[in-house]
């Protein structure tokens, strides 16, 4: 335990060792340490708020897919309506044509069977006229018995 | 081993421990200096700032090297353990804390050179027979290094203590209490003086006792021939608790003196 000059030169050491510590490692090493520990602060707030954001997409898409399954539905819906509908119509069209067209048929076979019977009738007139001369063996005049041939086929 | 060996065929082992306790000096009487104490605390010193200023100058904010991580994991420790203590605004505490626990570390951690590895070296450079070699290379088994260190936080608590309650205060702390009564004041001024004197005191000297008592039984291992090996080994590994520990409460009780020194009472 010899104390001599040594202390004094320990003890500048020290002082210098110190003053340069707080000069030029200190701050520098604590600045860059700051600042990473704000950076890293910074990221993990991000991504914080990317996770939310992503809940909130999510939430987002779920909604508006159900809205879209909602809307898609209702349309399906509509169309089927539609159809049904267009199916009616046409149904309903249909059966009107099928009557116009039955009863213009209808018609016209009754017309074709009146002209007909008149035809036949008329042919009746004259083959009983005919009948009637080959028995008389004479002809009969068609302008003085006319009155009777009239009364012959209004009875056909 | 071989070397001990040898040193003690011409020497007894008294003689043997009285060589490697004594320092190599220069100079007369108080003028004299302890050179292997001043160098290895230098240049341990040098290794210290070098190592962390080159750190200093390349820190990245972004992603950190190995280098970079292990010191920022160092200041950071030096940085929590003031924290937790010091709650002032004060550019020089922290780092003074670094650097006596890092200067301190690194002159503790030359406890683990053997203790005749450099006077071989030297004798095996120079030529110089080993009797006349004088090098202890654990700067904190000198007293002159720890009573500096110590006389500097000594200063530094002096100074803060009049620079926060100015001279006036810092007096009245020292009569004032523990006892209010004016009767008193005497006897509180001697016990406030005795306190105030007892702390770089008890600092330099609980570092310097247990580091030369450390080395010490080093030296006593060391004479103990081939069964040395064993016993310097755990020697050596208990040395791995007491290195880093005797550092970290010198900074420790740097810190909570000059935090101290903050407090008005």
């Amino acid at each position: 335990m010899n104390i001599n000059a040594t202390i004094i030169g320990q003890l500048i050491a020290f002082v210098v060792f110190v003053i340069f510590c707080m000069k030029f490692v200190w701050p520098p090493i604590m600045a860059a340490i700051e600042a990473r520990q704000a950076t890293i602060a910074d990221g993990l707030a991000a991504s914080d708020r990317a996770a939310k954001d992503l809940e909130l997409a999510q939430e987002k898409a779920t909604a508006q897919l159900k809205e879209a399954k909602v809307q898609a539905a209702s349309i399906v819906d509509a169309a089927k309506k539609h159809e049904a509908k267009i199916i009616e119509e046409a149904a309903g069209k249909a059966q009107a044509e099928k009557e116009k067209i039955l009863a213009s048929g209808h018609a016209e076979i009754e017309t074709e069977r009146n002209r007909a019977k008149e035809e036949l009738r008329q042919q009746v007139a004259i083959l009983a006229v005919a009948g009637a001369e080959k028995i008389l063996e004479r002809s009969i005049d068609a302008a003085v018995h006319s009155d009777i041939l009239d009364k012959l086929i209004a009875e056909l | 081993m071989s070397a001990a060996a040898a040193t003690q065929a011409t020497l007894t082992s008294q003689e043997y421990i009285k060589h490697h306790l004594t320092n190599l000096t220069v100079g007369e009487g108080f003028w004299s200096w302890n050179l292997d104490t001043l160098g290895w605390s230098v240049f341990l010193g040098l290794v210290f700032l070098s190592i962390f200023r080159s750190v200093a100058k390349s820190a990245t904010t972004g992603v950190p090297g190995k280098l970079q991580c292990a010191v920022e994991m160092v200041i950071e420790f030096v940085d929590d353990s003031v924290k937790g203590t010091f709650h002032g605004k004060n550019a020089v505490i922290a780092p003074l804390a670094l650097t006596i626990f890092v200067w301190v570390l690194l002159m503790n951690a030359m406890d683990w050179v053997p203790v005749d590895l450099l006077p071989w070296l030297i004798s095996l450079v120079s030529g110089i027979e080993m009797s006349h070699i004088y090098m202890k290379p654990v700067p904190t088994t000198d007293p002159n290094l720890t009573f500096a260190l110590a006389g500097g936080v000594f200063f530094l608590i002096i100074y803060y203590s009049i620079k926060v309650k100015g001279v006036g205060g810092f007096m009245k702390e020292l009569y004032s209490q523990p006892f209010g009564h004016w009767s008193l004041y005497p006897i509180n001024f001697i016990l406030e003086i005795v306190t105030l004197l007892a702390r770089p005191l008890a600092l330099s000297l609980r570092l310097f006792g247990n580091l030369y008592a450390g080395e010490l039984i080093f030296l006593l291992i060391a004479t103990l021939g081939l069964y040395q090996l064993p016993v310097h080994f755990i020697w050596a590994a208990f040395h791995l608790l007491v290195i880093p520990l005797q550092a970290f409460i010198f900074m420790m009780l740097t810190i909570v003196y000059l935090s101290l020194a903050h407090e008005d009472h």
